[in-house]
């Protein structure tokens, strides 16, 4: 789960690490309060879950609380497009007005894990205020690492020898040490994928600040954390993606208008794959899961159709402990039930799959039923071109 | 031969009287498999469709000498339980359970150092070797035993190449599902290694899917150390970056894990690359004949 930088930053102002002041604000006159409480100049910026929102035109500097206003009223309602947005961009609903900071140098801290040494890392480079991966793919050496025991913490002995990395003055070094722990504090007890501050800056009066802030949340340890749960905000995600996770359906909305129903995750993107490989483009991706379930077929078909680019319907199932016979009435129930007029390809495999094919054709509904995973992508396609819908 | 599982497997079911664990311990045991022990805390002492439940992992294996585990516990309990196994030196254990966090599975992977366990998953269906011992989710009845050699990150897509494999006559050694978690027990390198060492395998087809760079690291390991065949398909090559599709672990963040990475390296490695799922059973079949 993603969270907003105003969120992320009073995640970590809580583990003692100095962000700028600053509130969040909804209207321009919220905007001119708050810039008037900090008094002198500062920063509008725009909160939406994707990065580079300052290349987009949605970080403004403003000289005084009346020019923050303006700032504020260009910015909110604004749909700011950004590189990590995608061409159709995000509403901005709400802006963060911090105090301006003179800089001296901007730096970059994060932790992460390491899925190949099974370790959280915390990774430091000078190189801040650009995208890390960028600083990694040209200048490597530019990068220092610091592998934490999950027994033992962030000693501060590897903190230390980041701020050396760093090039941090002598008597920033307790400082850095504190801030270093207290990233990796937000890190562990938030259960977090990723903690990032970037830039990390150093102040022209030689304080450490973290001025701009991300926190990613795993989704399996939100159990821990209800107080983090409110922090979703829906107005962030695709509104079918919203849908489907009402019913616990893993979908996630594509761009083209092959829907897919599939059990199992990595089934489900080797029918995207195949779909592709075919001709034609998948509209989601979309596991019901090993067990699916009638209900779970019929939310399927509901979510799939709110979609107004979807043409054609692909179902892909491997019946292994779920037999297919039972798996066909289910989809037999839905598709009576929900009235579907787009051609539906059934593809099942395993368990009783005769007896499923045959419950399908008999049922004098528009189904249209494969033989094989290859056999079904070329009949999607078939039935796109039918349609006069192969391109999208 | 096999790798990992066989008739001597006596295994331990953490986790037997829930829906998950009591339903595929019964499959287990009409497939075979030698059942010994359940362990599921404040039970002790009473039996759960005829096996012996105890409260504790140790005891258990204490009275029944059971050499294998696997956990269906619940995400927020099975940290502990897989703590709990790995603690009494049990040499295999699986765990099925999907959706524990990260930050707990990085605690387990440090609890795993120096200890003699050999974890495999979480997220995943187990392992089976076809005819001997079946232990996790998938379906018995769609393997046979044989020779092939099956590694994946993936549940049904793993069942769907079985399922291929079977039609063609063309029977499996021992079938292993590695998790689709981004962190895990055992790596694709460790499963290569365990069927490159075992004569009854001939061919080993591996399923990887987009996110990390284990089928990177695989590949590297396949070009400098295994003589049998390789077959391979990625999943994922029309996924978006960024965005989780269904496995905690399958993610493209950063550009990194991409399958079009994933498949040149496998390629270069020497490893016969699908674009097809569906041409994975036919691929195999011509390696084996080649």
């Amino acid at each position: 789960m993603k969270v907003h930088e105003y969120q992320a930053k009073a995640m970590m102002a809580q583990h003692g690490i100095p962000v700028p002041r600053g509130d969040v604000a909804t209207t321009p006159g919220e905007v001119r309060a708050i810039a008037e409480h900090i008094g002198g100049r500062v920063v509008v910026k725009a909160q939406i879950h994707a990065g580079g929102r300052g290349k987009g035109g949605g970080v403004k500097l403003a000289e005084s609380s009346t020019q923050a206003e303006q700032c504020g009223a260009q910015i909110l309602g604004m749909t700011l497009i950004t590189p990590q947005t995608g061409p159709e961009g995000r509403l901005v609903r709400q802006v963060l007005v911090e105090e301006a900071q003179a800089i001296a140098r901007e730096l970059y801290l994060s932790v992460t894990v390491d899925r190949e040494r099974g370790r959280a890392v915390m990774i430091a480079s000078e190189a801040g205020g650009v995208e890390i991966e960028e600083v990694a793919a040209h200048t490597p050496d530019k990068i220092h690492k610091e592998w934490i025991d999950p027994l033992l913490g962030l000693r501060s002995f590897q903190a230390r020898r980041l701020a050396d990395a760093l090039h941090l003055t002598q008597d920033r070094q307790a400082a850095a040490v504190g801030l270093m722990q207290g990233l990796y504090h937000v890190f562990q007890e938030k259960d977090c994928s990723l903690a990032e501050i970037n830039p990390l800056i150093v102040t022209q009066q030689g304080e450490l600040l973290a001025l701009d802030a991300k926190l990613d949340l795993d989704d399996n340890g939100l159990f821990r954390h209800p107080d983090l749960q409110s922090l979703r905000d829906l107005g962030e995600e695709n509104p079918f993606e919203v849908e489907a996770s009402k019913y616990r359906l893993n979908y996630i909305k594509l761009d083209g208008n092959v829907g897919c129903i599939v059990n199992g995750a990595g089934l489900a993107m080797a029918t995207m794959d195949i779909v592709k490989l075919a001709g034609a483009e998948p509209a989601n991706f979309l596991d019901v899961g090993g067990g699916a379930s009638a209900g779970m077929v019929e939310n399927a078909f509901r979510i799939l159709l709110m979609d107004p680019k979807v043409r054609a319907v692909f179902i892909n199932i491997f019946g292994g402990i779920l037999r297919c016979d039972v798996f066909a009435q289910g989809v037999l129930q839905a598709v009576t039930k929900i009235k579907v007029q787009l051609p539906v390809v059934v593809r099942m495999e395993g368990t009783n799959v005769d007896k499923g094919r045959e419950l399908l054709r008999q049922s004098g509904l528009n189904f249209i039923v494969a033989n094989d995973m290859q056999d079904a992508a070329a009949k999607v396609v078939a039935a796109l071109e039918g349609s006069g819908e192969r391109h999208t | 031969m096999s790798i990992l599982v066989d008739e001597h497997t006596r295994l331990l079911v953490q986790g037997i009287t829930g829906r998950e664990g009591s339903f595929h311990t019964q499959q287990a045991v009409a497939y075979g498999t030698n059942v010994v022990a359940g362990v599921v805390p404040g039970q002790g002492g009473t039996r759960h469709a005829g096996i012996p439940v105890f409260n504790t992992v140790e005891l258990a294996v204490r009275e029944t000498e059971a050499n294998a585990s696997v956990i269906y516990v619940p995400a927020r309990f099975a940290t502990d339980a897989l703590l709990e196994a790995i603690e009494a030196g049990l040499p295999l254990v699986a765990c099925i359970t999907e959706g524990i966090p990260v930050s707990d599975m990085l605690v387990v992977k440090r609890y795993l150092e120096g200890k003699p366990t050999r974890l495999i998953g979480p997220n995943c269906p187990g392992l089976i070797s076809p005819g001997k011992c079946k232990i996790g989710i998938m379906p018995g009845h769609i393997h046979q035993p044989g020779h092939v050699g099956v590694v994946s990150r993936s549940g049904t897509l793993t069942y769907e190449l079985v399922w291929q494999l079977t039609q063609l006559g063309i029977g499996q050694s021992t079938c292993v599902g590695i998790g689709g978690d981004p962190i895990i027990g055992m790596p694709f390198i460790d499963c290569l290694q365990l069927f490159e060492d075992d004569p009854d395998t001939h061919l080993v087809a591996m399923i990887g899917e987009i996110g990390g760079n284990a089928e990177e690291r695989a590949a590297e390991f396949v070009k400098a150390h295994m003589t049998k065949p390789v077959v391979g398909y990625i999943a994922g090559q029309t996924a978006p970056p960024g965005r989780r599709m269904g496995h905690a672990g399958a993610i493209i963040s950063g550009g990194q894990g991409t399958a079009a990475s994933k498949m040149a390296a496998m390629q270069a490695a020497g490893i016969r690359v699908c674009r097809s799922p569906a041409d994975l059973g036919r691929e195999v079949a011509a390696a084996l004949h080649r």
